[in-house]
């Protein structure tokens, strides 16, 4: 075993583990360390896939902004105070269908890897790199792009509006 | 000549020869791994010595001036008594956590010591977003604090975290725009391009206004972001006895100090590499017995040379300012900073793509 096999392995574990732990941990601050970890992990396959680019960005929107938001309204709340609330019976099943829609697109988006890696190997295993992704980026997927950055343009202005209130 | 490269060259060629590639590679992070602590403890030294010399200056007073010869053995007596104090823990504490975020700090500033080039050749791992790397790493060192105040227990140590999660939270947006300004002129996130491109000149020469700007702001966030006064509030030590680490003690207060100082040598590092030419030496024009010297000093040097002249620069900040207040400190970031930094992106930008830079 080569050390990309083992560094692979290491980080499948670890991220199956934290992903196990997020759930299961009582406290909704240990779940959100948790899934600092997974992110990490995450990062860590991206980084053998060589795509540096993607590995870092995860960690600077994940693990650096959006969990750092997060902590930051749990610690501030009085853990101690609040009680699970009790939820009606449709809302458990709708939670269960939900689930198995996401397992059906991960069956249907596996089913197609071996298809996907030949893909990304002709294009010489490059695609990760800030270059390539940028170059495809603002070309192919011009459209998709500005409107998901004017998307978060008016969740921004949205959060201005409810703090000025 | 002996250079740092060579050496590590050397190194890097005669393991490769007697073991096999993994066991040569496990070996080389050994390696690095003992020399990146080693680098840890011995700025530890110098940078507490260093600042509490520098204090007594700007204060008119002596200093340290006891142990060994004008007081340099100080810190080593420091650092002996906090290692054989009893680290304790709080009863209430989440003491997993608690004993966690120390290490959680330390570890993210020795990460981002890979991709920063120390010498001509000489860096861990040249990765091609170097800078993007270092932005990130350095978000994450906000999660250990966080975590530090939440575990305490402690209202002073919590209030002392989420003041530092706000402070470096907003003050990391204009550093990382001060930082994208000179990837715009340099045209590269891996810091080895970046450095070869200043080899003409270092950007804050060649940048004209925008890459000054840029200076200045990525100095001041920096301090910011490191939590050092004027922007102390964090552990504002007349209202929060302490901040985020009140409840700390020992070896793990220890590591929370070394950690504020080798984050101050790093972004240093990173301030000299992106603005100053790293190891670049300083040239002049076309004066050609004049580069040829200035050649002569080793490149190892001269990144040092440069990193000390902005920390010292970071300590006098600490010793003219005083604090601010927390609403004054957002104000100037996002009502201040921010607009600037930005409209200075669009003029390197500008600059960049109409080549007025040299």
């Amino acid at each position: 075993m080569g050390v990309t096999a083992i560094l692979f392995w290491i980080l499948s574990s670890l991220a199956l583990l934290s992903a196990i732990m997020i759930v299961v941990s009582k406290n909704p601050v240990h779940s959100v360390l948790w899934l600092i970890l997974v992110f990490f992990a995450i990062s860590g396959h991206y980084l053998l896939l060589n795509a540096q680019f993607l590995a870092i960005v995860n960690i600077i929107v994940y693990a650096g902004a959006i969990m750092v938001l997060f902590l930051y309204v749990l610690m501030l709340i009085d853990l101690k105070k609040i009680v699970d609330p009790q939820r009606s019976l449709w809302i458990k099943l709708v939670g269960v269908a939900t689930g198995c829609c996401l397992l059906l697109v991960l069956i249907a988006a596996l089913s197609k890897a071996d298809q996907t890696t030949a893909l990304t190997q002709t294009i010489g295993g490059n695609i990760g790199l800030v270059e390539n992704l940028g170059k495809i980026l603002f070309s192919e997927y011009l459209v998709p792009f500005e409107i998901s950055s004017i998307l978060f343009l008016s969740a921004m202005v949205g959060a201005v509006v409810i703090g000025k209130k | 000549m002996p250079s740092l490269e060579n050496i590590a060259n050397f190194i890097h060629n005669w393991l490769y020869t007697t073991f096999n590639a993994t066991v040569a590679l496990l070996l080389e992070f050994t390696i690095v791994a003992i020399l990146v602590i080693g680098l840890f403890s011995v700025l530890g030294l110098v940078l507490i010595f260093m600042e509490r010399k520098v204090s007594a200056y700007m204060q008119v007073r002596l200093g340290p001036n006891r142990v060994g010869p004008k007081g340099i053995f100080q810190t080593v007596a420091d650092t002996l008594k906090l290692m054989v104090k009893e680290g304790m823990t709080p009863n209430n504490a989440d003491k997993f956590l608690f004993n966690l975020a120390p290490f959680i700090v330390m570890t993210a500033a020795m990460l981002i010591l890979a991709p920063l080039a120390f010498a001509k050749n000489f860096q861990i791992w040249d990765i091609n977003i170097g800078v993007l790397f270092v932005t990130a790493i350095s978000s994450v060192s906000v999660i250990g604090i966080l975590m530090a105040g939440w575990a305490s227990n402690n209202k002073y140590s919590l209030l002392g975290a989420m003041r530092s999660g706000a402070q470096i939270v907003s003050y990391e947006l204009s550093a990382g725009l001060s930082i994208i300004t000179i990837v715009v002129l340099s045209e590269s996130l891996k810091i080895s391009t970046i450095i070869e491109s200043q080899a003409n000149g270092w950007w804050i020469f060649k940048g004209h206004i925008p890459a000054i700007i840029a200076f200045v702001i990525f100095i001041i966030a920096v301090t910011a972001e490191t939590n050092r006064a004027p922007f102390d509030l964090a552990e504002a030590e007349s209202e929060l006895t302490a901040g985020f680490h009140t409840e700390y003690s020992g070896m793990k207060f220890a590591l929370f100090f070394l950690a504020e100082y080798v984050n101050i040598f790093i972004v240093c590092v990173i301030g000299a590499t992106l603005f100053l030419g790293g190891w670049m030496p300083l040239h002049f024009g076309t004066n050609t017995t004049f580069n040829e010297m200035m050649d002569y000093i080793p490149s190892s040097l001269w990144l040092f040379g440069k990193t000390f002249f902005l920390i010292f620069v970071i300590m006098w900040f600490r010793w003219t300012f005083p604090r601010l207040r927390i609403d004054q400190l957002l104000n100037l970031e996002w009502k201040y900073l921010l607009p600037i930094s930005m409209i200075n992106l669009l003029l390197a930008t500008a600059m960049a793509i109409l080549g007025w830079h040299f």
